[in-house]
């Protein structure tokens, strides 16, 4: 690792040790807590979509949100390891089979869904131990 | 006058601070930034302080370098500066200079080689706005224009702008900002761009146009 790998890996360290980055990917409903200074004091604002976009670079990684707000498609950018955001909730799994889900730009209602992807995946990577005493009684 | 440091760009990465903002920054690196030499007002003339960058193979430095670096009792370095300075923040041969030259805050002047673009046309060195794309404009679409009159004065005027080389000049970058020092690893955060590419050689010194900050080390910082 040269020097400049090294600075950007403490950063990321220290970053997550303040604010954890969750498991998500693109397809996924994730709340965004965004701090928002208003002032003197700061509050905490949620922005709420699909994140249809990841680029990972390491320190600078990103991830892009979209949310239909009054009608009106609204995209946001966000820096995965800012500390402008307080926390990232993910919401639901989707099922989709592209990195980036930018054809969802054309579509709206019905067409822009996203199916929920099927539980037993992520309940047989949380807990292996427990189906496996099942089969066995 | 103090002092500057000769530095080696790393390249350019961000911080985020702890108030949410990020500051884009470029790092410099010292390695083994040595006093090789320093010039007097009574043997050269001038007060100076002679850096050296690094550590040179032996096999790769001449001999009359050799001794020039014996003398202070110093590794072959890699790279040799002047820094002028005024008589009483001279150093001594053979001091090891640390980051912690600089404070975190204070500005600092950025002197180094841009990259080199070769020869280029006017749009590209002088931002000229070439020729139209159509309305009967044949091959000259990049080009300048006029460069002149006519038979009065009958001659193009020196220091023209017209095509030529551009870049691989040494430029100097005033009042940047120190974000960040790593004293231990001898890192130098600066915020901003520097001239130069990667792995070129800068040399940083207290801005100019800016008071000396007055919790900064004089004559300089020094390094064990």
């Amino acid at each position: 690792m040269n020097l400049i790998q090294t600075i950007e890996a403490e950063q990321i360290a220290r970053l997550t040790a303040q604010r954890p980055v969750p498991d998500f990917a693109p397809g996924d409903t994730v709340r965004v807590m965004v701090k928002v200074v208003e002032g003197e004091r700061t509050r905490t604002q949620a922005f709420e979509g699909v994140c249809i976009a990841r680029s990972n670079k390491g320190l600078n990684s990103n991830f892009t949100v979209r949310k239909i707000s009054y009608g009106e498609g609204v995209e946001r950018v966000f820096p995965l390891y800012s500390p402008m955001i307080a926390e990232i909730q993910r919401i639901r799994r989707g099922d989709v089979r592209r990195a980036k889900l930018y054809y969802l730009r054309g579509r709206s209602g019905k067409s822009a869904r996203i199916a929920e992807k099927a539980r037993t995946v992520e309940t047989a990577l949380a807990a292996p131990a427990e189906p496996a005493a099942e089969a066995g009684a | 006058m103090r002092t500057g440091l000769l530095a080696r760009k790393l390249g350019m990465t961000r911080l985020f601070q702890d108030d949410g903002t990020h500051v884009p920054v470029t790092v410099l690196h010292l390695d083994e930034v040595q006093v090789v030499a320093a010039r007097t007002a009574e043997k050269d003339g001038y007060t100076a302080v002679q850096l050296g960058w690094g550590r040179a193979k032996v096999k790769n430095v001449s001999k009359p370098n050799r001794g020039h670096f014996a003398r202070a009792k110093v590794e072959p370095k890699l790279r040799l500066v002047e820094f002028r300075v005024t008589p009483e923040a001279t150093l001594e041969p053979g001091a090891t200079l640390s980051a912690a030259h600089f404070v975190v805050g204070q500005m600092v002047d950025v002197c180094g080689t841009t990259k080199g673009k070769s020869f280029a046309g006017v749009m590209k060195r002088w931002n000229f706005s070439g020729l139209e794309a159509s309305h009967g404009v044949s091959i000259s679409h990049r080009s300048h224009g006029s460069t002149g009159n006519r038979q009065d004065p009958g001659r193009t005027f020196k220091n023209k702008k017209m095509a030529g080389h551009l870049g691989d000049e040494r430029v100097t970058t005033l009042n940047l900002q120190v974000a960040g020092i790593d004293a231990e690893r001898g890192l130098i955060l600066v915020k901003g761009a520097v001239p130069g590419a990667k792995g070129g050689y800068v040399l940083v010194r207290d801005a100019i146009k800016r008071p000396r900050p007055a919790d900064a080390p004089f004559p300089a910082a020094l390094a064990g």
